[in-house]
């Protein structure tokens, strides 16, 4: 298949945009693609032009695509070539050489060019500006510029728009005195209103910038180098640069020389054709689309990806609107965003004002029918994403305005999801971005769960489901499906965890198989087994029913499967205290099984990793110390400081006390693993506070107890429960709390979640006042789980099947 | 669509020993000749075999939980069903499966090709 020819005029932000796009949709192997780029460079970021005028940029940063970019896609750049006409019947350009090309597709993206208002004084006898004399459009303008400055005392910017305001910024961190002219009587005033206009000037005032507004320029002055601008009232301002940036105009002469229908710009129906040639298209700042012309970048964006669609044929029918459009001023120092109207139309139009003069903050919001029709946001750092957002999606506000004006409401997560991109990782246990779960909503999942389960968000460590939530939410315009299932304690069971328990205790199902026969129809399910085994020993104790099989790994052999298959040990060293005699074990069967690797624990232990399952029960036995439990859903280990013995400021016995929480506690059940630490005195060199119990001992022999702390992939300082009076007290409350949350919290729901969910204050009448009368019952149920204790570790010398401990039975019969 | 289970080339069948060496509804490796194949011992009695290694990230599927005829990996809980191989909620590829069963004497015969390979 022979390719047809494409042809883009134009190397700025929209025509280079543009062959990125057809690119990367496949168009590479349809179109024989050629690019003619009037500047003499290959294509940069126009925007950043403002940033390297300032210095924070240089011009070789801003590139997007160098020249060897264009050879290695096979694209023909003609640079520094200017475009001059088009033989529309002979489907052919032609440029400035003599460069004569042929087209079956014709783009122009010339964008658009400086408009220098009538004035004297601007160009010599060549008809080029005068030495000191600039535009404001090109990375050369900017580095003749940044040149003249280096020279140059004092400059006056002709223009107080969004582009005159950004090189005035520049100039002035160049060090040089720096007037702007404007002709209104206030700045940007086609995007701000007279308010935030005066705010702003105050606040470039501050930096330095002198203005002067209603002012007319009628010549700039001197003879052979610039002296100064003179206006019309005869007034005049000395300087020796002069800077005009009064706007900017459709570059459209290639269009009309052609016979292109041309008004302010080239005028273009919704497939972004010319209105009278189908094969000719404009797009970007020199195209006029439904009598509007676009100066911002994200339109140009939108109409190059919708063009390419067309063009490669992977959306021929792909239409462009128009856009919403809003920007932000790239000055240092201040912020600014405008969206939309800057005015209400009429009095239905609700307008939200917040005015702090002494800050120079100013947010204004014009509502129309509930969405965000107009905003213009000064100084405000916070609440501009997501206005921006709300804007651009038309979404509907909250009833409560001051919400988005400064994102009080309660329970506002620290990261605003709606103002993400769409590339923003979300799940970061599974790499899953936001982008992949919106095509999965839009795809029809409609509950957490389906959404979950189909893009694995949220299923690692868990921490992002409220966010995949909220993106659910967002994304599914209120049509979010309430899942019955996220009430079950499993998935394969369909009750919730009290309905569950209660039902566990009155038909006596002691084992997991038996849930499933009385309760799931005699249908098992692999993902229930685990929490279901879980459930039943907090239940029924001693008296559980153990079917091993309803175990993960972990619990089958007490050690922690690691990603090869091979498995860690972690030996119980009580409070963190260790001996001369534990290491030299320790590091004898470390070196005689060959552990992969030897690692100090964040718990204060030392895990071997890298053992095989086989020589768990030798690895084992030759440690001769217990279990830790680094491995499963269960109290894990009590971190503590050095304590009195030694330390010259403790004021409680944190280790004694740590190495008894750990002897009481060890082993024992939880919905999650349970971590505790306890510090000595309030510098909490354990960190206990971040814990899921924590207990810090304060002067007068008290000791505060910290329940729901977290330091994981959640971040949260505990809760204080109670303050006890003694060592006693401490393990009586702790037992007490753990014992009200293996019967109270879900599955895998740790001890901050349900902090969370049932509240201090609640857990407080119940474990202290005892307004459940509960306490007793609860302080008899953990005795008797710490009584049930057996050391997991013991049955390597009295496994359970023959084949615990060994993943590849020798196979005993003959072969076939 | 679920497809359909075709032994490709019946062959004679290897014998993996008794089926006692698998605890009640858990799964062990065991080995085919020159390939190590996880066998699974449901608690209904079925019995299946399937590829050694998780295709996700290699996980010993042998240590796995099954249940409801399923089967999950221990390293990041991918499932897959035991019969066909195919991944269930995730775009793994499907695991590997093998025609198995227990002789009236209660050992585990395999067949040595591998079932058809299954389409979705």
């Amino acid at each position: 298949m022979t390719k047809q020819k494409l042809v883009v005029v134009g190397n700025g932000m929209a025509g280079a945009r543009l062959v990125e796009e057809v690119l990367s949709k496949g168009g590479g192997d349809q179109f024989e693609i050629s690019v003619f780029g009037e500047e003499p460079h290959g294509n940069y970021n126009r925007i950043l032009l403002s940033g390297v005028l300032a210095g924070t940029h240089s011009g070789e940063n801003i590139f997007i695509n160098p020249l060897e970019w264009y050879e290695k896609n096979n694209v023909k750049l003609y640079a520094g070539v200017r475009a001059i006409g088009v033989d529309r019947n002979a489907k052919t350009l032609f440029a400035a050489g003599g460069h004569v090309v042929r087209y079956d597709k014709l783009v122009i993206a010339t964008g658009s060019e400086p408009f220098v208002p009538p004035m004297d004084g601007l160009y010599d006898e060549d008809g080029a500006f005068r030495r000191g004399i600039f535009v404001f459009r090109t990375l050369d303008d900017t580095e003749q510029m940044i040149e003249h400055a280096t020279t140059a005392r004092s400059a006056v910017v002709i223009g107080g728009g969004l582009l005159g305001l950004e090189a005035a910024r520049g100039l002035l961190s160049r060090g040089l005195d720096v007037h702007v002219v404007h002709l209104a009587a206030y700045l940007m005033e086609s995007q701000l209103d007279s308010l935030a206009g005066d705010l702003l000037q105050g606040t470039l005032e501050e930096m330095g910038v002198t203005f002067h507004l209603e002012k007319m320029t009628a010549a700039v002055t001197g003879e052979d180098r610039v002296t100064g601008v003179r206006f019309r009232d005869d007034s005049e301002i000395p300087c020796d640069m002069v800077v005009i940036s009064a706007g900017i105009r459709p570059n459209t002469d290639i269009a009309r020389i052609s016979g292109l229908n041309v008004r302010r710009g080239i005028m273009v129906n919704d497939d972004l054709a010319c209105r009278n040639d189908p094969n000719i298209y404009a797009i970007g700042e020199c195209a006029e689309h439904r009598n509007v012309t676009y100066g911002l970048v994200s339109p140009l964006w939108e109409q190059a990806s919708i063009l390419a669609d067309r063009l490669t044929g992977r959306a021929p029918q792909a239409r462009y609107l128009g856009s919403k459009v809003s920007t932000k001023l790239k000055v240092m120092g201040v912020d600014l965003a405008v969206a939309g109207v800057k005015e209400a139309r009429d009095e239905d139009d609700e307008v939200v004002t917040y005015v702090e003069p002494g800050q120079r903050i100013y947010k204004k919001l014009i509502v129309r029918d509930g969405q965000i029709v107009g905003a213009i946001l000064l100084n405000d750092g916070i609440s501009s994403p997501r206005l921006l957002q709300a804007f651009d999606r038309d979404e509907i506000l909250p009833a409560n305005r001051a919400e988005l004006l400064f994102g009080i409401t309660a329970g506002l997560p620290a990261v605003d999801v709606a103002s993400m991109p769409d590339d923003a990782q979300i799940c970061n246990c599974n790499g899953v971005s936001k982008g992949q779960i919106i095509a999965a909503v839009n795809a029809g999942r409609r509950s957490l769960k389906a959404v979950c389960d189909a893009t694995r968000a949220g299923t690692g460590c868990g921490s992002c489901r409220p966010q995949v939530q909220e993106i659910l939410e967002f994304a599914s315009d209120g049509l979010v499906a309430e899942d019955p299932s996220a009430h079950y304690y499993v998935q394969g069971v369909p009750l919730s965890k009290p309905e569950l328990v209660e039902a566990v205790k009155s038909m006596e199902l002691k084992s997991v198989s038996s849930v499933f026969n009385a309760l799931a129809g005699g249908r098992e399910d692999v993902g229930s087994k685990v929490g279901l085994a879980s459930l039943l020993k907090t239940v029924w104790g001693s008296e559980y029913e153990d079917e091993r099989d309803a175990r993960f790994i972990n619990d089958r052999v007490h050690a922690n499967v690691q990603r090869d298959g091979t498995f860690s040990v972690v030996p119980r060293i009580y409070g963190g205290i260790t001996s001369p005699d534990e290491l030299r074990r320790i590091a004898d069967v470390a070196e005689k099984y060959q552990a992969g690797m030897v690692k100090i624990t964040g718990g204060q232990r030392i895990d071997l990793l890298g053992i095989p399952k086989e020589h768990l029960p030798d690895v084992w036995r030759e440690l001769d110390m217990p279990s830790g439990h680094a491995y499963t859903k269960a109290f894990r280990t009590c971190k503590t400081c050095v304590g009195t013995d030694f330390c010259r400021f403790g004021l409680g016995d944190s280790t004694t006390l740590g190495i008894n929480i750990e002897k009481r506690f060890q082993g024992i059940e939880m919905p999650h693993k349970v971590k505790m630490a306890v510090s000595g005195c309030p510098r909490n060199c354990a960190e206990a506070t971040v814990k899921d119990v924590g207990v810090v001992a304060i002067e007068g022999g008290k000791w505060e107890i910290y329940v729901g702390g977290a330091a994981g992939a959640s971040v949260r300082k505990g809760d204080v429960l109670c303050v006890a009076d003694s060592p006693e007290d401490v393990l009586k409350y702790m037992g007490r709390f753990l014992q009200y949350y293996r019967e109270n919290a879900k599955y895998m729901e740790r001890t901050y979640g349900f902090l969370e969910r049932v509240g201090v204050e609640r857990l407080r009448e119940v474990l202290m006042d005892d307004v459940e009368g509960l306490c007793d019952r609860l302080d008899e149920d953990i005795q008797a789980a710490v009584e049930a204790y057996f050391d997991p570790w013991k049955e390597g010398q009295n496994p359970v099947h023959q084949n615990q401990f060994v993943t590849a039975p020798a196979t005993a019969a003959a072969e076939g | 669509m679920t497809g359909s289970r075709v032994i490709t080339k019946p062959s004679q069948p290897h014998d993996l020993g008794p089926i006692e060496q698998i605890p009640l509804g858990e799964g062990r490796l065991l080995r085919m000749g020159p390939v190590s194949v996880a066998v699974f011992r449901a608690r209904d009695g079925g019995v299946f075999a399937t590829q050694a290694v998780c295709p996700h990230r290699g996980g010993p599927l042998a240590d796995g939980i099954i249940g409801g005829g399923n089967l999950q990996c221990p390293l990041h809980g991918y499932t897959f069903e035991l019969s066909t191989g195919r991944p269930l909620g995730n775009d793994c590829n499907a695991l590997k499966t093998y025609a198995v069963r227990v002789t009236e004497q209660g050992h585990i015969l395999i067949a040595m090709e591998s079932a058809g390979e299954q389409t979705t």
